[in-house]
């Protein structure tokens, strides 16, 4: 019974912010942060909670916790959590803006954690609906067509995922993650569907590759990979920056946990034929986003490509693992890379959307690569801070960013070495602009506007010291995470094993 | 309380409001919401006992009526009519609530509203089907007097257009019971006597047409659907409400409980061309939609399209196919109700226009908030999202349809993509519309008031608990489909 309520805890603050009339926004600010905090003491691993639907459909509202789910469940709260914090900071919002991201935060934790393709896809949903209002209506000039294209590319890609499942629940008879891995570890999925799909003349394994691309379609879209991006600038940066938080750090990971829990597991019997395409799909995607980045002097755009290349690393693990199917070591590997470099992305894009906020707060909403320079001498200790979290992105040992890429290129070298190869160049492109962004805005000269900046406030230290808190510890103790993470692993890799 | 109550108190306040002195608006309002809320609690507490005991006999009342011809007073209340019953009173209770307002002849507003609500509780508890006519005909005409009377744009034209179309698929109902009772040996009207009986095929093969399609008429089957948008357009909200939410259902379930079982061999021939019209319903209605500029031509012609749904159910034939026309008919009455009565009572009481392009002018997310947020919900109920009712009956009907007719499925998958389309063009050009930023500021509208927060949430609340726990719904639906009236051309698992 513990995980509903887990999972409902945010929603029941987002109706009580909806009714309490003449509340002060700080307030309203406080109180969703108290509810999006309080959900993690309750959350722990391995429980379960199942409600029948529609029992002969095989249809229920299923929901599992185990360690993989509790470390994205731990994720949704922390960034939640500071996201509040930061739009507390900044003064935005008010208390329709911070119930809806309760909703949103309840919305994740269905995602994260369901294991039925029902319940998973109304929460899947449930996350469009307050991401594309936080968008519409908190965000600057250009949010409405940002925030249509959002609204519409996602859902346009949920669409083809939920005729692909309705193909796989018309012939199996079930839309369960486990119950399909199970049969497709069989290598049963394609006879399935060549039987009842027989009045179309295709093959089962043509039929489950187009109904694997249906519903990879509806995950490219959410994490993105190229060609599939072309919402994401538009709306990272017309996003309130505590939004574009949630956007890059959450429901980016969406995609991701999809990718392990659902498209590896269900679809091994056409992974391999698939698998060229995902590579080079990942390549492009790494490559793209970290030359974009650098032809940006938008701050927030230019984090905003750097998501999509971090995000390039993960899909080429998966990309890897499913074009092996039997190293398993170098499986392993770019499995635990994924899941680390998903954790850790998540926090440290809430760290540098924190600093871009801040700078936002000081210089009245700039965030030009050129309208700062010298800060390092007016601001120090935000500039020391915000570099930890630079050096973190770019991959520096000792710091979380590093181990996810590590393992990811560890296991892709052993599986796709030239894929891998070329995936490199976007590991140098990153530090390029990453370090030019800080040359650019903390060393050289201080700009004379920018004579009058105080430095960190006591809140905005203790927002900071928290991230780099959660940067330091998982990059000296990867142990820490990886040991949620590794039974599921375990679980996954037996499911890919290639069919006898 | 028995599932009595819901016809004895829909009747009794039509009379109660009738002998208010004039120009009681208040007290004719209230005595409609405490006789709405007695038929939806009646309805629901029925519901909960079947739930609570499901091997008891259904309630039923049977008195000798009219002799003659061996009609009785015959009434029952099974899973299936118990749903539709309670639909039917809490539509009842959020069009009093959206009514609130009337101010023009609010006596006789109430008293024609309790009449129709009391003629649809008839038709779902008649078991005999004479009786059931006569409940059937007693809603057509408080259905004329409250367009012509109340209602907006086009209302005469509206108002005639849907009273012709409905005594003309009267006059084929008719005809269709009129053969059966002389070919089954003219003793009884009783539906399961008729039902028992055997007609000849080359009977079947023209009684069978004539009787589905008077009641398909009603349904809003394409091509004869073209009453439905014009007519909800005219209707005032609470009348729209109750058209698209319960009256077009009144169809619906005489095709599924008369005609299909008096005459399974003749349903048998024409099941093809009824699942093909629905398919083109589907999709003629959401293409429609998709063209109009006025919010209520979009919502009127939505129906269509849903219902287009429930027609496809039924001719899937199939258990799963039956149970999700079933579902689709409280579905599409509850997300009807909301639909209509946000756009026309909440929104145009206050804008004075149901135009995309004019309302774009409000910005209704900034001026009405609440409004924009229970019409984005209403619409992604609408679109079939998961967590929604329209979700849980879309995907039985995709799975019954399946087995019979898979290349149909495609269509309809089609169609659903149109849906989503429509809705959201609807949404963001109404209540999210993109502004120069020169543009002049909104106008201040009045907030949403008691009657309407209390309506809105009252039909969002079923919608979603239909849509995240269906299960006694669709027991009490199965309860229902296992009656013998449907054996003869259901094969249940």
């Amino acid at each position: 019974m513990m995980l509903p309520i887990v999972i409902l805890i945010p929603l029941i603050g987002a109706i009580l912010l909806a009714f309490s009339r003449g509340m002060s926004v700080k307030n309203a600010g406080r109180i969703a942060g108290g509810f999006a905090i309080v959900s993690l003491f309750l959350a722990r691993p391995n429980c379960e909670w199942s409600l029948p639907w529609m029992p002969d459909a095989d249809i229920a509202l299923r929901f599992s916790m185990d360690g993989l789910s509790f470390l994205f469940v731990v994720l949704v709260s922390l960034v939640t959590v500071f996201a509040i914090l930061a739009s507390i900071l900044k003064g935005k919002g008010d208390r329709a803006y911070f119930a809806l991201i309760l909703v949103l935060q309840s919305a994740l934790y269905g995602v994260f954690t369901a294991r039925h393709f029902i319940p998973w896809f109304l929460c899947w949903e449930m996350t469009l609906i307050p991401a594309w209002l936080l968008i519409r209506l908190w965000g600057g000039p250009g949010a409405p067509k940002a925030a249509l294209r959002f609204f519409i590319m996602t859902l346009g890609g949920s669409a083809f995922m939920l005729v692909g499942f309705l193909a796989l629940q018309l012939s199996v008879g079930t839309m369960d993650f486990d119950a399909l891995g199970k049969l497709a570890a069989q290598g049963e999925l394609t006879g399935a569907l060549a039987k009842s799909f027989a009045f179309t003349g295709m093959s089962g394994h043509s039929l489950l590759t187009v109904v694997a691309l249906a519903v990879f379609l509806g995950l490219a879209v959410k994490i993105p990979i190229v060609p599939f991006h072309a919402w994401l600038p538009a709306a990272y940066a017309e996003a309130p920056t505590p939004v574009t938080m949630l956007l890059t750090g959450l429901l980016s990971k969406m995609g991701v946990y999809a990718m392990l829990r659902i498209f590896l597991p269900v679809f091994p019997e056409v992974l391999p034929s698939l698998a060229p395409l995902l590579t080079w799909l990942a390549v492009a995607t790494v490559l793209l986003g970290a030359v974009a980045a650098l032809a940006q002097t938008d701050l927030k755009r230019m984090l905003a490509y750097s998501s999509v290349n971090h995000l390039g690393y993960c899909t080429l693990a998966i990309a890897a693992v499913a074009a092996s199917q039997v190293d398993r070591a170098a499986m392993s590997s770019a499995l635990s890379g994924v899941i680390l470099q998903a954790f850790n992305h998540g926090i440290i894009a809430s760290a540098l959307f924190s600093g871009i906020a801040i700078l936002e707060i000081r210089s009245r909403g700039q965030r030009g690569l050129n309208d700062f320079g010298g800060l390092r001498a007016q601001t120090p200790v935000f500039c020391g801070l915000f570099g930890i979290a630079v050096f973190a992105s770019l991959g520096l040992p000792g710091l979380s960013g590093f181990i996810g890429e590590f393992l990811i290129f560890n296991g892709a070298f052993a599986i796709t070495p030239a894929a891998a190869a070329l995936s490199v160049i976007g590991l140098l492109l990153t530090a390029v602009f990453l370090l030019r962004m800080m040359r650019k805005v903390f060393w050289g000269p201080l700009k004379p506007s920018l004579a009058k900046w105080e430095d960190l406030t006591k809140e905005e230290r203790i927002l900071f010291g928290f991230l780099l808190l959660l940067i330091v510890v998982p990059g000296l103790f990867p142990q820490v995470l990886l040991h949620f993470a590794n039974p599921a692993i375990v679980e996954l890799l037996d499911l890919l094993r290639p069919i006898p | 309380m028995t599932p009595a109550w819901t016809l004895i108190s829909a009747f009794a306040a039509a009379l109660i409001v009738l002998l208010l002195p004039a120009r009681a608006a208040m007290a004719s309002r209230m005595v409609a919401l405490v006789a709405s809320v007695i038929g939806a609690v009646a309805a629901g507490s029925a519901c909960l006992a079947k739930l609570a005991n499901p091997a008891a006999a259904p309630w039923s009342f049977d008195r000798e009526w009219i002799p003659n011809f061996g009609s009785r007073f015959h009434l029952a209340a099974d899973g299936l009519s118990l749903t539709l019953l309670f639909l039917t009173g809490i539509t009842a209770i959020a069009g009093v609530l959206f009514s609130w307002n009337i101010e023009k002849r609010p006596r006789a507003f109430f008293a024609f509203f309790m009449t129709i609500i009391g003629g649809v509780y008839g038709v779902f508890l008649s078991r005999d089907a004479f009786l059931l006519f006569v409940f059937y005909e007693i809603v057509i005409l408080p259905k004329y007097m409250l367009i012509a009377i109340w209602g907006s744009t086009n209302k005469e034209y509206g108002a005639m257009k849907l009273t012709m179309y409905s005594i003309g698929a009267s006059a084929l109902i008719l005809i269709g019971l009129v053969a059966a009772y002389a070919a089954a040996g003219a003793t009884s009207f009783d539906i399961a006597h008729l039902a028992a009986a055997t007609y000849p095929s080359a009977m079947q093969a023209w009684a069978f047409p004539v009787l589905f399609l008077g009641f398909a008429v009603l349904a809003g089957i394409w091509p004869f659907h073209t009453w439905a948008p014009t007519g909800h357009v005219a209707a005032p909200t609470a009348a729209s409400m109750l058209l698209a939410g319960v009256v077009m259902k009144l169809g619906a379930f005489g095709a599924l409980c008369v005609a299909m079982p008096l005459f399974p061999q003749g349903f048998e021939q024409y099941k093809a061309l009824i699942a093909g019209l629905a398919v083109v319903g589907i999709i003629y209605g959401a293409l429609t939609a998709l063209s109009q500029k006025d919010l209520k031509f979009i919502i009127g012609y939505s129906s269509v399209s849903h219902m287009g749904f429930i027609l496809l159910g039924l001719a899937a034939a199939n258990h799963w196919g039956l149970r999700g026309a079933v579902l689709q008919m409280i579905s599409h009455g509850i997300i009807a109700g909301l639909l209509f009565g946000i756009a026309g009572r909440v929104v145009y009481e206050r804008t004075h226009t149901r135009d995309l392009g004019e309302l774009g002018r409000f910005d209704l997310w900034k001026s009405l908030p609440g409004a924009a947020f229970a019409f984005t919900l209403a619409t992604a109920a609408s679109m079939g999202l998961p967590g929604f009712s329209g979700f849980v009956a879309e995907i039985s009907v995709i799975i019954g349809l399946w087995q019979v007719y898979p290349w149909l499925t495609i269509a309809v998958a089609a169609g659903i993509i149109l849906t989503g389309v429509f809705s959201l063009r609807a949404l963001y050009r109404a209540f999210f519309p993109e502004r120069e930023a020169a543009a002049a500021p909104p106008p201040k509208l009045p907030p949403l008031t008691w009657p309407e927060i209390s309506a809105i949430v009252l039909l969002l609340t079923v919608s979603i608990a239909i849509g995240i726990y269906p299960k006694p719904w669709i027991q009490l639906i199965d309860d229902g489909l296992r009656s013998p009236l449907f054996q003869s051309f259901l094969s249940l698992p």
